[in-house]
């Protein structure tokens, strides 16, 4: 590493318009994809698939760039202090986007449903749905035709019937796993590469065995429970809390997956180890979703 | 500390490349700060064009020129392109020019993300008009999309609306990652906090602001996507949702939105009063609490769009009184601007000209805004042309007075030679009297009762409304001038000094004019 001598700016590069390019075949390929779902014979995930193609290429020739630039001491502990706090506002702008849930979550379940059900200040939109009782977890929707309740739900069971309970699993897995990467890092830190390897790969069968868990939570909650994305809105806040939580740890998996490989082939030293760290970072905060997540999602 | 800056062969020694490939390659934040420019200049144009539109369709009562349903698209798109379009980027534009050059960084922190940022935002924008090129037409239902008239009643290119709004939003967040990076990172040494210039206090503060707020939004298009697509229930109440859990999660982006829109302004306006009044800034230090009260204020009262949407009556006395008290925080700012112009020399070439009228126009803006946060006045006001007078009044006189009174400020750091003065103070003129024949006369409208957002109106209001237009006009052919007189700034004029203002102060007047491509590369010593 050099000292605070220099500040490196890149020359010109392919890199971000190609990025452009592949978004907007994104844009176009989800678009299409999404609008074209009810046609059986619609061809237009193929521009999806070129775009994820495309934006995975940039991923790696740019990622690959940085590390070169970086074994070849281009960056100095200036820049890597740039490379530290982006990752950190990056990860505050994902920690407000799971807000915008947690509001819809908080909305529905203390103004929308009680008024629905006629109770508190604005209890007279009971009158659209007369019948309609208020209940957490909605099990009855007002409007059973359009929207049909769930048979069953994912609340917590009580401690005698814990071991039953998929989530309480799944919150192991995490929360431990979160403990593993940490043991993981100070291993590398004291220079013992054995151990960091050992548990990296604890870390990535405790992350997988989470979204295989979470897997077969929905297989249960399709074809049992009757709770899908359409039973009204308890399957809703329920799916896409839980859904992008899981989509944040399989991103989080395959970034640690991608970190543990390069571990592997002898990437890291002691001191310079910024990917693995800002890996770490983005893990510890899918574990703390998490936990919010279990608490208001699954608990209370 | 000193910068690298790596240079292959191609672009050897400090220069830029050649072609469009310096455009499309480039890591150089000047070049990316242009390109943003640019890119809003076309979009006020576009967005001008559809509100011309609007304003002929207006100009007698009865259907004239356009149907219903082409009217709705305009006004939507006229809403989301200069918000999104327009004010936006120009502020991230004058922030990739200026900022660098006045902390003494050599460059943004993170410059290939800052290409990315820039080029993934005309991909937003073509994407959103080529929806008005599909089967159903563009979106229709106002810039705030409201539920159910964005899902339920959508067209169905509203897929296309949710994707190009995913991707403003990334193009923001990336945007303000490396901002708020730069400035807090990259400062030249002795730099500390309260002695930064306060354009760049206020972008640091504004992109907080939309780090925050900018993935809010995202969610809120997701939901929108999943209730159109795949079945939630989020905004429809038959399955236990509620279309007004819709407006909450919008307007807990929308106001920390608006106010993205001004901080900056209020920046640039700062520095343009203090050099033209020959004073440095009355009161910095409240200046700098100021901005930071209402960048936390606006967390908290986003409801007073929705006054009328049936909130209990608690809710309804909260965020009035919280609205009231920005109030506070704005006084203080526009009484240093005056106390730093009184008793100052002050000359009054073009952008203190837009200054002052930002001052004068922006606190007329800001009272009919306290007006409308009376709650129970608002159910009076609620939806009519008053608050469209209100809108436009901060963001017209206020936003874009400010961005061009900086473009007027920066032009000859940025071309090397001055803008043409007499040209520049027609424009200005024009602008001025143009913006108030324009936008005045709607607070009288509202007032009496004209509701907003329709193509046709009673009759009562016909007078009134081809005033209206006719300001619109002027003001829109105006903006023309301003494009004339940029573009002869670049080719001529009178060669600029490097402090080009008498009295400027800061380190971006201590560099050549034109600025070169690098510079800072050894930072400076701040005292």
């Amino acid at each position: 590493m050099s000292d605070q001598s220099s500040y490196f700016v890149p020359a010109s590069s392919r890199l971000p318009i190609w990025m452009a390019f592949g978004l907007m075949l994104f844009v176009l390929g989800a678009g299409y994809t999404i609008n074209d779902l009810d046609k059986p014979d619609s061809n237009s995930y193929w521009i999806l698939i070129a775009a994820f193609a495309v934006i995975f290429s940039v991923f790696f020739f740019w990622f690959g760039e940085v590390i070169k630039e970086n074994d070849k001491g281009m960056y100095s502990d200036q820049l890597n202090r740039s490379f530290v706090m982006g990752m950190q506002w990056f990860i505050f702008s994902e920690v407000m986007f799971f807000f915008a849930f947690f509001l819809a979550l908080g909305y529905v379940r203390i103004f929308a449903v009680p008024w629905l059900g006629g109770e508190g200040e604005k209890a007279i939109t009971n009158m659209l749905w007369p019948g309609f009782e208020a209940t957490w977890p909605v099990m009855q929707t007002p409007d059973q035709s359009l929207f049909q309740g769930p048979k069953e739900n994912m609340n917590f069971p009580g401690f005698a019937n814990v071991g039953h309970w998929l989530p309480f699993w799944n919150t192991l897995c995490l929360v431990t796993s979160s403990g593993t990467i940490t043991i993981a890092e100070h291993a590398l830190k004291k220079g013992n590469r054995t151990t960091f390897k050992f548990w990296m790969v604890m870390t990535l069968i405790l992350g997988f065995t989470f979204v295989y868990l979470q897997g077969l939570e929905y297989y249960e909650a399709y074809d049992h429970m009757g709770l899908t994305l359409g039973a009204g809105i308890y399957g809703t806040t329920f799916f896409l809390l839980t859904g992008f939580h899981g989509f944040h740890v399989c991103l989080g998996a395959i970034i640690l997956t991608i970190m543990t490989i390069r571990g592997f082939r002898g990437a890291f030293t002691k001191d310079d180890h910024f990917g693995l760290a800002a890996g770490s970072w983005y893990w510890h905060f899918v574990d703390v979703v998490w936990i919010l997540l279990v608490l208001v999602v699954y608990v209370f | 500390m000193s910068a690298v800056i790596d240079s292959h062969s191609d672009d050897h020694h400090h220069g830029p490349a050649k072609g469009i490939t310096r455009w499309l390659y480039t890591t150089n934040h000047k070049d990316i700060g242009t390109l943003y420019l640019w890119f809003s200049f076309l979009m006020l144009f576009l967005g001008g064009a559809m509100a011309m539109v609007i304003r002929a369709e207006l100009f007698e009562p009865g259907s004239q020129i356009v149907s219903p349903e082409f009217y709705n698209q305009m006004l939507t798109n006229h809403g989301l392109i200069m918000v999104f379009g327009a004010v936006m980027p120009a502020f991230v534009g004058l922030a990739n020019w200026i900022i660098p050059m006045q902390i003494g960084a050599p460059d943004m922190a993170l410059p290939r993300m800052n290409n990315l940022s820039f080029w993934i935002l005309p991909v937003a924008f073509g994407i959103l008009i080529s929806t008005f090129f599909m089967e159903g037409g563009g979106p229709n239902f106002g810039w705030t999309f409201y539920a159910p008239l964005s899902t339920t009643y959508a067209p169905p290119t509203v897929t296309f609306f949710i994707f190009a709004v995913h991707i403003m939003g990334a193009s923001s967040i990336m945007g303000s990652i490396n901002i708020i990076t730069t400035i807090l990172n990259m400062r030249a040494p002795g730099m500390t906090f309260m002695k930064m210039p306060l354009f760049t206090w206020t972008w640091l503060i504004t992109a907080y602001l939309l780090i925050a707020v900018m993935p809010v939004l995202a969610g809120a298009v997701t939901m929108m996507l999943m209730d159109i697509h795949f079945g939630t229930s989020f905004f429809n109440a038959a399955g236990g949702g509620d279309p007004v859990l819709f407006q909450h999660v919008f307007w807990f982006f929308g106001h920390p939105e608006v106010y993205i829109m001004i901080l900056p302004a209020f920046g640039i306006v700062s520095h343009i009063i203090e050099t033209f009044s020959r004073k440095p800034i009355f009161g910095y230090t409240s200046m700098v609490y100021a901005i930071a009260s209402i960048a936390i204020l606006s967390f908290i009262v986003w409801a007073h769009h929705m006054f009328t949407v049936g909130m209990p009556i608690a809710g309804e006395l909260f965020f009035m009184y919280t609205t009231m008290l920005i109030a506070i925080p704005t006084g203080v700012k526009v009484f240093n601007w005056l106390s730093t112009m009184f008793k100052g020399s002050i000359s009054f070439e073009t952008p203190m000209l837009f200054s002052i009228a930002f001052v004068a126009l922006f606190t007329i803006g800001g009272l009919s805004g306290l007006m409308l946060a009376i709650a129970p006045a608002d159910f009076q006001y609620h939806d009519t042309y008053f608050v469209v007078a209100h809108f436009h009044y901060v963001l017209v006189p206020g936003a874009i007075f400010g961005i061009i009174a900086g473009v007027y400020y920066w032009l000859p750091k940025w071309t090397g030679n001055m803008y043409d003065e007499v040209l520049g103070k027609t424009h200005f003129w024009m602008s001025f009297i143009s913006v108030n024949i324009t936008f005045f006369p709607m607070h009288f409208v509202g007032l009496a009762g004209m509701p907003r957002r329709i193509p046709d109106y009673a009759l009562q209001f016909a007078d009134f409304n081809m005033v209206i237009s006719i300001g619109a006009f002027i003001f829109g052919l105006t903006q023309l001038l301003f494009l004339f007189i940029i573009l002869k700034s670049i080719f001529a004029g009178k060669q600029a000094t490097s402090e080009v203002w008498e009295g400027a102060k800061g380190l971006e007047w201590t560099v050549a004019s034109p600025a070169p491509y690098h510079t800072f590369e050894t930072p400076p010593e701040v005292k």
